[in-house]
């Protein structure tokens, strides 16, 4: 049974999140400060955190940063709204995903699936093939097809295009994606990555204005959906 | 031997060539159509060009033409744009007038204003057209003019000597040297006497007239002749500067300057002009000094006053001028020509003194700095109006005397009394003494008393007691005592050396007198100034300087001073004043229009100034490092006193400082309000950060917690889960509505930052479509976006907070299954997004309503949600520089339309040469 760290000072929130995960069978240990959230993560060893940002005892940023001195354990953020520059930190100190509040139960549930399908590195088929829609990626090749026909993508989009797969479920901030694919001189060159986005999603898409794979988690980054929920 | 170096520009002139570049493409070109006389076809030339560059599409109007009656020239006019002119009503009179305002209001590519030496009318901004053609230029728009050979300043007196007649309109050379461009329009003197004839020139009845006087053959080939040199100076320096561009050969420069000495007599405007001239030709500066002596102390006030518009004259012609003070002007001279490194010493030549044993100071000067060069100017024919003399002298009796460098206390009538006194005195003091004292001792008792009236009252009482004092010596101790007469023939010599010595000790005294006074009023200006900076350097207000600056320039200038400070918008007001009203001090009060223009233009105007000089005031703009600070209006008692060059240096340094003052005072109060505006905005951000965070955390739980109990297990009965999945569907609802409150007081405080990112539009279209999919669940949608929009600068989360209320609110007012569009297109300088639905359409003239705050389109309605969304959406729209309104297209629904402005995109042409330094 695996395990999961809830660091919330909320009580109602620890309550019902802690409900939602123990139907699905994870085993919930519950923490109300960072510092407290700190010593169990070193204690139960996690298997994935929860971690409220605005903690009463200090910034959840700090937590991100202190736990992954010593710890790569999966962590999932919850903030508010407004929050976007906060989210981008604690994404960047090594957050792997973000919940906005108020979030509903099913939502949370989809973050810690794709989480673990990270974990586990199983985007791609045996054949080292990734599929979304009728989109197909052969990752040995470097070919991409849509519909059976081949899409030509300039280096730059194949690059970020890997970037979004590599990390498929989760949200990549802009500045990773821009450090990733131009090289840490450009992170702040964000509209250079908004045009590349928007070309992919000319090529990929049905409807570039609707996204159905390559969705933007708005003032924060992108995210790459391979299968709809 | 150094191998010979390719020839290489020399770097301060490129320097200055860069800049006067720079300068002249923000700056209006000028075009000057130079010509001998009138009648040579320089307005008929210029009106062809424009002609012909209207042809060509360019935007030209003609600002003012003199046609002088010429049929050619009016119908050249025909269809070119002509501004209205400007009347103005003088003495009964109607004068038409260029209107400068008008001209700069139509702000045309191309102007033509004729004449460009005009002089304006009474009540016009400036005195000359010229003036009004600069700030023209300034405006950025270029000028076509005309000229005469004879209206240029430095030929203006050698033409009237050839033509015989005094000319009053004259142009500053330095603005026709800095022109663009001069075409010179030449034809010869037979051809131009055959257009008079021909009556091209004047209309028939003045040509008669014209004929006999002005164009004489001789006068017309002297004037073309000047005409063609100074166009061939002009072309020589076009030559220079292209060398100097070019590097084309070594590069001419001198070092040497001029100094014009000027004397009170009536050369002084001779030498003015001979030595600009000189200067110009060889493109050196120059400066013009006048020495006052005691001597010269004692000239008129209207005499002063005429040295003092030459030294103002020499200052147009583009000298640095100055007032010495000095006993011996060859002395003075040479020490100024030292300190600034001066060679060439320009003087007019002098008369043959009465004195036989004073040389000339020109000698003198050659004497001291035999290095020099001295250049002597040659003396008009005595011909100049004997009226002005006479007129002086009246002037000169009626008014007291007054000095240049320092106020002179004019001796009371009984300083002459006591000097009387004084020797009488001497007389009866002496009488008790003549028993034991040599007559011999007994005048040097009358040379003393000379000598102390001398030092108390100048000079005449010196004189005056010198005279009792000889007088009473015969009267009362030669021999016969008690009688004129006198009998040993001896005292006649001792009568004789007394007088003598007696007026030069006063002639002395009153030299010494001068120079203290002359040195204790330095002192007092220095100590003024000393005061002046200690007090403001003190100041925190605005009040304050103001104060400091009345009291001082009263003080040392004797003259009423007003602050004038600009409003926000830039109008000048009075600036507040200490315990006081606000306003004008007296019955006059300074002409706020003149003000604000020197404000505007960062020059001096009023008297003693070109701009304006009518009326009682003197306007100096404060200049401060940044920007103008304020005008100061100086009313003197004494208009001259403005014309004073080294008065007007003391006012300026006066002005200077207390520019500075007020841009400290100004930035204190920047900071201070900065201060207070960040404490007010850390407040507010702690307590919307508290608020949002204490209202949204219970709304999590409800909507968590209803979410859970929804799916919980064992299964609820479906009316027990609908209860549950409304609670949550409040709660969502709750939250929005504090999301939308909490959004409207960050907007409405002002304080927002928008995060503007260049983006595509599409991008932020799709993650609104994604967060709002629940409210759409339920109708159709539809996308018109072209695929080549532009990027744009926005803040995407509060964009997208403008879509998803838009369509949470068409979703609340339509009927299952309406459609929506969102539809973008590029429509001038902005991207106009339209965003509508087919549904009932908004009530009549509910338009505008709906984006008042808590307004809904139907009374009382049953939906949900107070009518917050709409405000924020046209609040959010407006911050980013748009503007949201709603509509009811033909076709039925409702129609919302928001703009954002486009602005320029960065460049995005480099993006995928960018060599990516390979990630895998």
């Amino acid at each position: 049974m695996p395990d999961i760290l809830i660091v919330e000072d909320e009580p109602h929130i620890r309550r019902f999140v802690r409900m939602a995960l123990e139907t699905e069978g994870w085993h919930v240990f519950e923490s109300e400060t960072a510092r407290r959230g700190l010593i169990d993560a070193g204690t139960r060893k996690p298997d994935l955190i929860i971690l409220d940002l605005g903690l009463p005892d200090g910034n959840g940023i700090d937590f991100i940063l202190d736990l992954r001195k010593w710890s790569s354990i999966p962590i999932i953020v919850l903030s508010a709204r407004n929050e976007e520059q906060d989210k981008i930190r604690a994404l960047d100190a090594g957050a792997d995903d973000y919940l906005t509040k108020p979030f509903g139960v099913g939502e949370l549930m989809a973050r810690i699936r794709a989480m673990q399908r990270r974990d586990l590195q199983s985007h791609a088929n045996e054949s080292g093939v990734v599929r979304f829609g009728d989109v197909s990626i052969d990752l040995a090749s470097r070919l991409v097809t849509r519909a059976n026909q081949v899409v030509h993508l300039t280096p730059i989009e194949y690059r970020l295009l890997t970037m979004l797969v590599k990390n498929a479920g989760r949200v990549v901030t802009s500045p990773q994606l821009l450090r990733a694919v131009w090289g840490p001189s450009h992170s702040e060159s964000g509209h250079y990555l908004r045009i590349y986005m928007s070309h992919l999603r000319q090529k990929l898409e049905d409807d570039p204005a609707r996204p159905k794979y390559l969705q933007t988690e708005t003032a924060v980054g992108y995210r790459l959906l391979l299968c709809l929920e | 031997m150094r191998a010979a170096e390719p020839p290489r520009p020399d770097p301060d002139a490129l320097l200055a060539q860069i800049q006067e570049r720079e300068l002249s493409t923000s700056r209006g070109k000028l075009r000057i159509y130079f010509g001998a006389s009138a009648g040579v076809g320089k307005t008929y030339a210029m009106l062809t060009a424009a002609r012909r560059m209207q042809a060509d599409g360019h935007d030209i109007v003609v600002g003012v033409i003199e046609p002088h009656g010429r049929d050619e020239t009016a119908a050249l006019i025909e269809g070119l744009e002509v501004l209205p002119e400007k009347k103005i009503h003088y003495r009964g009179k109607t004068l038409t007038e260029f209107d400068i305002d008008t001209a700069l209001a139509r702000h045309p590519a191309v102007i033509l204003v004729d004449e460009l030496a005009h002089s304006n009318g009474p009540g016009s901004r400036h005195a000359k057209r010229w003036q009004d053609v600069e700030e023209l230029l300034d405006a950025g728009i270029d000028v076509f003019t005309t000229v005469n050979v004879q209206h240029l300043e430095s030929l203006s007196d050698v033409i009237g000597g050839i033509i015989g007649v005094h000319i009053a309109e004259t142009l500053p050379d330095a603005v026709f040297d800095e022109a663009s461009e001069i075409v010179l329009i030449d034809i010869t003197a037979d051809e131009l006497l055959m257009r008079l004839r021909a009556g091209k020139v004047y209309q028939a009845q003045l040509v008669e007239h014209a004929s006999r006087n002005f164009f004489r053959k001789g006068n017309l080939i002297a004037l073309r002749e000047l005409a063609l040199r100074r166009t061939a100076d002009r072309v020589e320096d076009d030559v220079k500067a292209y060398r100097i561009e070019k590097s084309i050969g070594p590069v001419w420069k001198t070092d040497s300057t001029l100094l014009a000495c000027i004397g009170p007599g009536p050369d002084a405007e001779q030498v003015i002009r001979a030595a600009a001239r000189m200067a110009g030709r060889m493109n050196t500066d120059w400066h013009a000094i006048y020495v006052e002596t005691p001597q010269l102390q004692r000239l008129s006030p209207a005499h002063r006053e005429r040295i003092l518009e030459k030294l103002k004259l020499a200052q147009n012609l583009g000298a640095t001028s100055a007032i010495l003070a000095g006993n011996d002007i060859a002395l003075a001279i040479v020490d100024y020509a030292r300190a600034r490194n001066l060679s060439n010493i320009v003087v007019g030549r002098s008369r043959s003194s009465v004195w036989p044993w004073r040389s000339a100071y020109a000698k003198r000067i050659t004497s001291y700095a035999s290095d020099m060069d001295m250049i002597e100017i040659g003396r008009p024919f005595p011909k100049e109006s004997p009226g002005l003399e006479q007129a002086s002298g009246t002037e000169a009796s009626q008014s007291a005397p007054g000095v240049l460098l320092s106020r002179q206390h004019a001796v009371p009538r009984w300083g002459y009394a006591w000097a009387a006194a004084a020797s009488l005195l001497t007389a009866l003091l002496a009488m008790p003494l003549s028993r034991y004292l040599d007559l011999a001792n007994i005048v040097m008792l009358f040379l003393l008393a000379t000598v102390l009236v001398a030092v108390r009252w100048g000079r005449g009482p010196s004189i005056a007691a010198t005279l009792v004092g000889v007088i009473a010596f015969d009267f009362f101790f030669v021999p016969p005592r008690f009688s004129f007469a006198v009998s040993d023939l001896q005292y006649l010599v001792t009568f004789m050396i007394m007088l003598a010595v007696g007026l030069i000790i006063g002639h002395l005294t009153a030299g010494l007198r001068y120079q203290a006074r002359v040195a204790s009023h330095r002192e007092e200006r220095a100590l003024a100034l000393y005061e002046y900076a200690r007090e403001l350097s003190g100041a925190l207000q605005t009040e304050q300087i103001s104060e400091a600056t009345r009291s001082f320039v009263q003080r040392t200038f004797h003259a009423k001073a007003t602050l004038l400070l600009p409003d926000d918008a830039g109008h000048l007001r009075f600036a507040p004043a200490l315990g006081e009203i606000s306003g004008p001090p007296g019955t006059h009060a300074p002409d706020m229009g003149i003000a604000q223009w020197a404000f505007d233009h960062a020059a001096p105007a009023g008297i003693g100034t070109n701009t304006l000089p009518g009326g009682s005031f003197f306007y100096l703009p404060l200049v401060a490092p940044m920007r103008t600070r304020g005008v100061l209006a100086i009313e003197p008692e004494n208009r001259r006193w403005i014309l004073i060059p080294e008065q007007r240096r003391q006012l300026d340094t006066f002005a200077a400082l207390a520019a500075i003052a007020l841009e400290r005072v100004h930035y204190i109060e920047i900071a201070k309000s900065v201060l207070i505006r960040m404490e007010s905005e850390r407040l507010r951000n702690a307590l919307l950060a508290a608020l949002s965070h204490d209202l949204r955390t219970p709304l999590t739980s409800l909507v968590g917690l209803s979410d859970s109990l929804a799916i919980s297990a064992p299964a609820l009965a479906p009316s027990q889960r609908e209860l549950a999945e409304a609670v949550r569907d409040e709660a969502v609802r709750m939250n929005n509505l504090v999301s939308n409150l909490l959004d409207m007081a960050r907007i409405q405080s002002g304080e927002v930052k928008l995060n503007l990112q260049w983006q595509p539009f599409e991008e932020v279209v799709g993650s609104a479509l994604h967060a709002c999919r629940s409210q759409l669940a339920r109708h159709q949608l539809q996308t018109r976006l072209p695929r080549d929009l532009p990027l744009v600068r926005f803040d995407a989360v509060l964009i997208e907070r403008v879509l998803c209320n838009l369509i949470e609110n068409a979703s609340k007012y339509t009927p299952p299954g309406s459609r929506f569009t969102i539809a973008a297109e590029v429509k001038e300088q902005f991207l106009k997004v339209t965003f509508s639905d087919n549904g009932p359409g908004l009530p009549r003239g509910m338009e505008e309503a709906v984006f008042e705050k808590f307004t809904r389109g139907e009374k009382e309605s049953a939906k949900p949600g107070v009518g917050l969304g709409l405000a924020i959406c046209r609040a959010i729209v407006e911050a980013h520089g748009g503007t949201l309104c709603a509509r009811r297209p033909p076709d039925g629904g409702t129609a919302f339309v928001f703009t954002l402005p486009l602005g320029k995109p960065p460049d995005i042409s480099s993006v995928e040469e960018i060599p990516a330094s390979l990630p895998n």
